[in-house]
């Protein structure tokens, strides 16, 4: 008999296993940092001894495998389907498996209804997920694994991709939350991401196979999937053999495969196929010849900065903190912008701990020759180190750029900051900062992308770069955020790219996405004609030189490039130097000591995750909220809120009881979506009828949850994704009846061409109903209705309500019909109303008025995630786009204005710029696709009238640091512009 | 009601001279249309342009989250316009506007802001409708005019239809392919004169195709797995769309079935009476769909009378058994996108025994979120030999992502 052998090439590793009579005699397993091919071959001869004598039957499987196994001629096995073959032979039977790999996950239901799921193009990877954060706290994954069993809390972070939940975990670390809380929260994130992108609906109960890598290696992920899943430990199973299944599923498949090799003739054909490059899309080099690349750096030099070392300088000297996202930067400048001192580091989950080492450096070297007399820091950890160690300013990072980039080019009109999280770039008009772009979620993480590669891949950064500028062939890797980058790499690796193609790549890939996703540049002009560029990430002479060549223009790359932010800031600190520094004082240094806890915010229903921190000398420094009421005094000075009334008025409908007997019984409606705008005229009218009528709870995140299993389309944007959350509420309140009615029209107010809902939102109900089990088993009512119309409402409602319920007649169904307009009026009404006070209020009172304009569901607290309170919190009055749309004229607009909720944006888009105190600040849900017009056509008409527009993306992640950089920078922007017009 | 005109206009004189140069969705049936239209006078080119710099000038000219349809076909006008092959004075681009509540009526208001950012504001741009969007600009429909227009539809379909039943088993490498190619030219020059075509021609077309198609010799000794494809029009139809996708499920010896272009425009049409019958809208509308719908209904089954009578191929399912299919999964009244035509058209092909689906559509297409992955559930509870795999495209999706989990999909194929 044969030996049977499989080789498993994953996206990260390759594993080899041979069975023999039904055993396993020999695995191995191994990283192959994209030599996919060389290591195939290694592994191979590497079992040699156990090979060298058989008949051998051989299959390959795996993300990476397919290419090896055309070249070679080797059957290949779609990984799945081994998985299925190793199940029941190599490891144990079960009713679901689940299966983690380098970046790849995959559920497969094998009873009841046989069903395979694989991540999706927008899943990102999970074993190289986890690397990535362990990247970022510093720590080895092992390392990362024992952490998390010492959690005592769990972080919501994003489960949809890498990228958003790197951007969740940065605030956490910077905010210093604990490790080991983190660590078991991403583990947690990766379970979220497995079970709502893969099972889809489908509920995961029985016996679970776990396999794969990570599942494998990580206890503390075991222990989140267990938990989760709430399996105990007769259901759960973690084999041994868990790395090596697949493969072993291979070497079965392999077996009813009719090709038979000797071990020389299989090695033979991996061989061959090693050295058979196949690559289909190159771009151009990034340098033809050596000497462009020595003129390239001649170049470059020459923007560089006066420096004289601290020990040498004597007299006054201003201190610059820029406490990154990644790394922290600091500067301290003498009496001459002179930088006398400087340091770069990544801050490795503890900023604090950082700076503190640096300022006892500093103030070593200052002696009594060198006085800090000022001091100012910038960045996400601004609020913290402020506290921390008494630093006199605190300013939004975008203007600390600004004043840096002013030093070396008086005239930049525009800025570009890659860092390693973000992409920042403005425009400078009339010597202020006219416009903000800011990566959305989904394109951040560049800049540490490139380093998390080149680290997997076992380069340096510098190194990894360095080989990618003198490639001959970069290839074309796309544009879209990292994780589709990932798989593009992948497909590069399987092409058999090697690591010069892919890091000139990568830098290209860079580039093109703050270029077309961000900036959205059309030509070099729309950028400007004097840019500076900034940022760790142009450090990097590769991604400098992919930028030049891509807007076909000469920039201004600083030599403190990676400093900017801490320079400005240091220039900051110089301009408005204080009487008396309050920065800490050597001695004080001494005996500094940093604890934090969490702890969770009982004030509102928001229930923030505080962190707070507690520093030598009694100063403490909470972190996480949302608001200012945590902090104390904050309730007393409360702005007008129009999102917070809003809610409380709904609220209020929503739980106002029935007066009398219900005689056709409760019904349950689910608060969501446009139900939110109409809960006035649905319950009123489904009262009247006759029902006792049960409204959903305000959305949490536990909410959202419970629903989450039934979730069939990963993309669709989170305020979709909660109704399956508020049926199952409904479900928990006991309700057998539920209305939620489907909508193709919304009212028609005359503001557009014409009134429809988003598909998303007129049809939902169609997509509960079919994805909901439960709903089939209750009585479901979904009927077809429009509202515009009051007399063919009715008709539409008798012919729905008279044939269920005979014992209602079409005059009572009128007059109910009624009793819900009437409803609907008020509501409308009291929101204009109360919008016009809050207007007055702003205006008596010298205030900022923030226009909030989005969706009527924006105002749940779970969607908008408090960022109205945030707004607040910075002094701004808050009005909604259906409160002001009635206030302007209808603006002309360029695009086919036919979505009733989105032409009140564009009204009150044109509010705002005939108001001198308003501002105006979008709110989009990630994946609307309806506003990736509105957006454009918004900004149009604020940025015509003068105004900054400013748009902030939410999502089921709650990410306040970003949006927090926006409106600061807005206000800053806002401020500047007003100095400049006295 | 449409917001003031601030764009270029196509107008009666430019048809003299002018190119109007029209976006590929479908080679076939577009080519046929593009001949029909000829006959009343406009000059139409179809672009056939492949490759990366189509992608890139989407990219470069459209909002990165619109999707991935519109960026390919506002990129594939706008790398034509800036080919240099044209002299852009003399061209007009169609783009066509459902005027539904997807988000696709705004493509063509996307493609004029591109010519406007890049200095072409005096280029127009005709809006393709049957909504009375634009009204009075361009191109108007006649009755006759649509009448012709679904003859081309016809004959297009027929020609799809059958190219795809062949191909697959084609004993001479590309024989199908001259098929295809001898009925376009033969019907091109037939239709060609500035004149009106019968009906009766259109029927003979028929047979036509039919024996063209009888004559490629084909090898059926192993039944291939058939796959059926589904999804957002565009995707579902171009191989620019979806990687070309048919080529890819050949090559993986399958044999692609899809629906034609016809019962998408008989979906279209049908959604005024519909609109009518939930909320009251226009009678009229309703009246005049109502009777174009029974028209083409009509036609439709002349074409399935003579492939049946030739006995050699496999006829499409008669629309209205199609639209009764859709009932029992999703409302006839979700009519945004491919709406209830979408759970419909894989119903249809389980019950012709192709189980095996590709739903495709653009990474976060609004409509399919509902009436495609959102229905495969139900489908599959009333059908539990459905196996369905929804793939998603978009300028940065990798190739062997998408074609790995195609491969998943036929390896558990029956």
């Amino acid at each position: 008999m044969s030996m049977k052998l499989g080789i498993d090439i994953g996206s990260t590793t390759v594993k080899l296993v041979a069975v023999k009579d039904g055993k396993i005699v020999y695995q191995r397993y191994e990283r192959h940092f994209s030599k996919v091919r060389e290591k195939a071959c290694e592994l191979l001869r590497g079992a040699e001894h156990v090979l060298h004598d058989e008949r051998l039957k051989a299959a390959i499987t795996g993300s990476a495998g397919l290419g090896v196994a055309k070249a070679s001629s080797i059957d290949f096995v779609q990984e799945v389907f081994a998985t299925r073959r190793a199940v029941g032979v190599h490891v144990p039977k079960a009713d679901v498996v689940i299966e983690l790999g380098g970046e790849d996950a995959k559920i497969i239901f094998l009873t009841g209804q046989l069903e395979e799921r694989m991540n999706g193009s927008c899943a990102g990877g999970t074993g190289a997920f986890i690397d990535q954060m362990a990247v970022l706290l510093d720590v080895s994954p092992a390392d990362l694994d024992l952490l998390s069993l010492e959690s005592s809390k769990i972080y919501t972070i994003a489960s949809r991709c890498g990228v958003f939940a790197k951007s969740d975990v940065q605030p956490l670390m910077n905010d210093g939350a604990r490790r080991e809380d983190i660590a078991a929260s991403i583990f947690q994130a990766v379970v979220n991401q497995t079970l709502t992108g893969l099972a889809q609906g489908r509920e995961i109960k029985g016996d679970v196979l776990f396999l794969g890598g990570p599942l494998y290696f990580f206890k503390g992920l075991q222990k989140r999937f267990q938990e989760t899943l709430r399996l105990d430990n007769r259901h759960a199973h973690f084999p041994a053999l868990a790395p090596y299944a697949i493969a072993a599923g291979a070497a079965e498949y392999a077996g009813d495969t009719p090709a038979e090799y000797s071990y020389d003739d299989l090695l033979d054909r991996l061989e061959k196929a090693a050295g058979e490059p196949v690559i289909s899309q190159y771009l151009e080099p990034l340098f033809t010849s050596h000497e462009e690349f020595r003129e390239f750096t001649r170049r470059h030099d020459r923007h560089d900065v006066m420096t004289e070392n601290v020990t040498v300088y004597s007299g006054d000297a201003y201190l610059g903190i820029d406490c990154g996202s990644t790394t922290t930067k600091i500067v301290l400048v003498g009496a001459k912008n002179q930088i006398l001192y400087h340091h770069y580091q990544p801050n490795k989950g503890n900023p604090v701990d950082v700076i503190r080492e640096q300022l006892v450096q500093i103030y070593r070297l200052c002696g009594s020759r060198v006085r800090i007399v000022a001091s100012a820091v910038t960045g996400y950890g601004e609020a913290l180190i402020q506290n921390a160690f008494g630093i006199d300013f605190g300013l939004v990072e975008t203007v600390a750029h600004f004043y840096a980039a002013r030093h070396f080019n008086p005239d930049v009109d525009f800025i570009i900051d890659i860092g390693g999280q973000d992409i920042k770039c403005f425009k400078i008009r009339n010597n202020c900062i006219d416009n903000i772009f800011l990566n959305e979620a989904c394109s951040s993480g560049c800049g540490s992308f490139i380093e998390t590669f080149a680290r997997s891949m076992g380069y340096s950064i510098e190194e990894f770069c360095r080989l990618g500028l003198l490639s001959e062939t970069p290839i074309d890797l796309g544009s879209r955020c990292t994780v589709f980058m990932n798989s593009s790499v992948k497909q590069a690796q399987k092409d058999g790219a090697s690591i010069d193609m892919i890091s000139a790549g990568l830098s290209v890939s860079v580039v093109k996405n703050a270029l077309y996703k961000v900036i959205r540049a059309n030509s070099p002009d729309d950028l400007g004609r004097q840019i500076v560029v900034q940022g760790g990430t142009f450090l990097n002479n590769a991604i400098l030189r992919s930028f030049e060549k891509e807007i076909g223009r000469e920039v201004t790359r600083p030599a403190i490039s990676g400093l900017m932010g801490a320079y400005g800031a240091a220039l900051h600190a110089r301009d408005n130097r204080p009487e008396q520094t309050r920065l800490i004082r050597p001695e004080e240094l001494a005996d500094f000591t940093h604890t934090s806890k969490s702890v969770r915010c009982g004030l509102c229903s928001n229930h923030c995750d505080l962190t707070v921190n507690t520093f030598s000398g009694g100063r403490r420094f909470l972190s996480g909220n949302r608001c200012e009421r945590p902090l104390g005094g904050g309730e007393a000075g409360r702005l007008p809120n129009l999102y917070a009334w809003k809610l409380d008025y709904l609220k209020s409908i929503a739980s106002a009881p029935r007066e009398g007997a219900a005689p056709l019984g409760r019904i349950g409606i689910p608060f969501g979506l446009n139900l939110y705008e109409l809960l006035p005229f649905w319950k009123s009218f489904l009262e009247a009828l006759g029902f006792e009528v049960v409204v959903s709870d305000v959305s949490t995140h536990t909410l959202y949850q419970h629903g989450q299993h039934s979730i069939p389309s990963d993309t669709v944007c989170y305020p979709a994704k909660l109704m399956h959350g508020h049926i199952e509420n409904l479900f928990e309140k006991g309700i057998t009846r539920i209305f939620y009615p489907c909508m193709t029209y919304n009212l028609d107010e005359g503001r557009g061409d014409n009134c429809y809902n988003c598909p998303v939102v007129a049809y939902y109900p169609e997509l509960l109903q079919a994805n909901v089990a439960r709903l089939t088993e209750i009585d479901f009512m979904m009927p077809y209705f429009e509202l515009s119309d009051h007399k063919e409402f009715i008709r539409q409602a008798v012919r729905f309500f008279h044939g269920r319920f005979p014992q209602l007649h079409r005059k009572d169904i009128a007059a109910a019909a009624e009793t819900g307009y009437t409803a609907l009026q008020r509501y409308y009404e009291a929101v204009r109303s109360e919008g016009r006070k809050a207007i007055a209020y702003a205006d008596e009172n010298g205030l900022e008025l923030a226009v909030i304009v989005g969706r009527p569901y924006h105002i749940d607290p779970e969607i908008n995630h408090g960022i109205d309170k945030m707004i607040s919190s910075y002094g701004m009055v808050i009005v909604t786009e259906d409160a002001v749309c009635e206030l302007a004229e209808r603006p002309e607009v360029h695009v086919l204005n036919q979505w009733t909720y989105h032409s009140r944006m564009y009204s009150a888009a044109n509010y705002v710029v005939g108001k001198e105190n308003a501002q105006l600040i979008q709110l989009v849900s990630f994946g609307c696709g309806i506003d990736a017009i509105t957006t454009d056509e918004i900004r149009a008409i604020v940025e015509g009238g003068g105004k900054i527009y400013t748009q902030l993306k939410i999502d089921e992640i709650n990410n306040l640091g970003a949006a927090k950089i926006r409106i600061r920078s807005m206000l800053a922007a806002v401020e500047e512009g007003r100095k400049l017009g006295k | 009601m449409e917001s003031k005109q601030n764009y270029a206009v196509f107008t009666e004189e430019m048809r003299k001279d002018y190119t109007i140069l029209v976006p590929n969705m479908l080679p076939i049936q577009f080519g046929l249309m593009i001949q029909i239209m000829a006959n009343y006078g406009y000059k139409m080119e179809l672009l056939t342009t492949e490759g990366r710099s189509i992608v890139e000038q989407g990219l470069k000219n459209v909002h990165n989250d619109t999707c991935y349809p519109a960026l390919l076909a506002i990129g594939q006008l706008m790398d034509a316009v800036e080919s240099g092959k044209y002299d852009t004075h003399k061209i007009a681009l169609i783009m066509s506007q459902t005027g539904g509540g997807c988000r696709a009526s705004n493509y063509i208001h996307l493609l004029r802001k591109a010519l406007i950012k890049n200095g072409y504001d005096y280029i127009p741009v005709i809006s393709l409708n049957f909504s009375g969007l634009e009204a009075g600009t361009g191109l108007t429909f006649t009755p006759q005019m649509l009448i012709q227009v679904a003859y081309g539809i016809l004959l297009g379909d027929m020609i799809m239809l059958l190219h795809n039943q062949c191909r697959p088993y084609e004993i001479v490498p590309g024989s199908s392919r001259k098929a295809v190619d001898v009925c376009m030219k033969v019907i091109s020059r037939r239709f060609s004169g500035n004149r009106l075509i019968l009906y009766g021609e259109v029927r003979k077309l028929y047979d036509f195709i039919l024996r063209a198609f009888g004559k490629v010799r084909l090898d059926r000794s192993t039944e291939k797995k058939k796959v059926g494809i589904v999804g957002e029009i565009y995707v579902k139809f171009s191989p620019l769309g979806n990687n070309h996708l048919e080529d890819f499920l050949i090559a993986e010896g399958c044999e692609p079935v899809l629906s034609g272009l016809l019962d998408f425009c008989l979906y279209c049409l049908y959604n005024a009476v519909v609109d009518h019958r939930l909320y009251g809208r226009s009678g009229k509308a309703a009246a005049a769909n109502q009777m174009m719908y029974r028209f083409v209904l009509g036609k439709q089954k002349d074409m399935i009378k003579a492939i049946r009578k030739h006995g050699h191929f496999r006829p499409p399912m008669p629309f209205e058994e199609v639209r009764s299919l859709s009932h029992e999964i999703i409302g006839e009244g979700v009519k945004m996108g491919e709406g209830w035509l979408l759970p419909a058209e894989m119903v249809e092909l389980i019950h012709e025994d192709v189980p095996n689906i590709v739903c495709a559509q653009p990474f976060g297409c609004l409509p399919n979120h509902i009436a495609g992955k959102g229905m495969v559930r139900k489908i599959r509870e009333h059908y539990p030999e459905a196996n369905i795999v929804s793939v998603d495209y978009d300028p940065g999706a990798s190739k062997i992502n998408q074609e790995n989990r195609i491969k998943l999909m036929i390896s558990a194929a029956q």
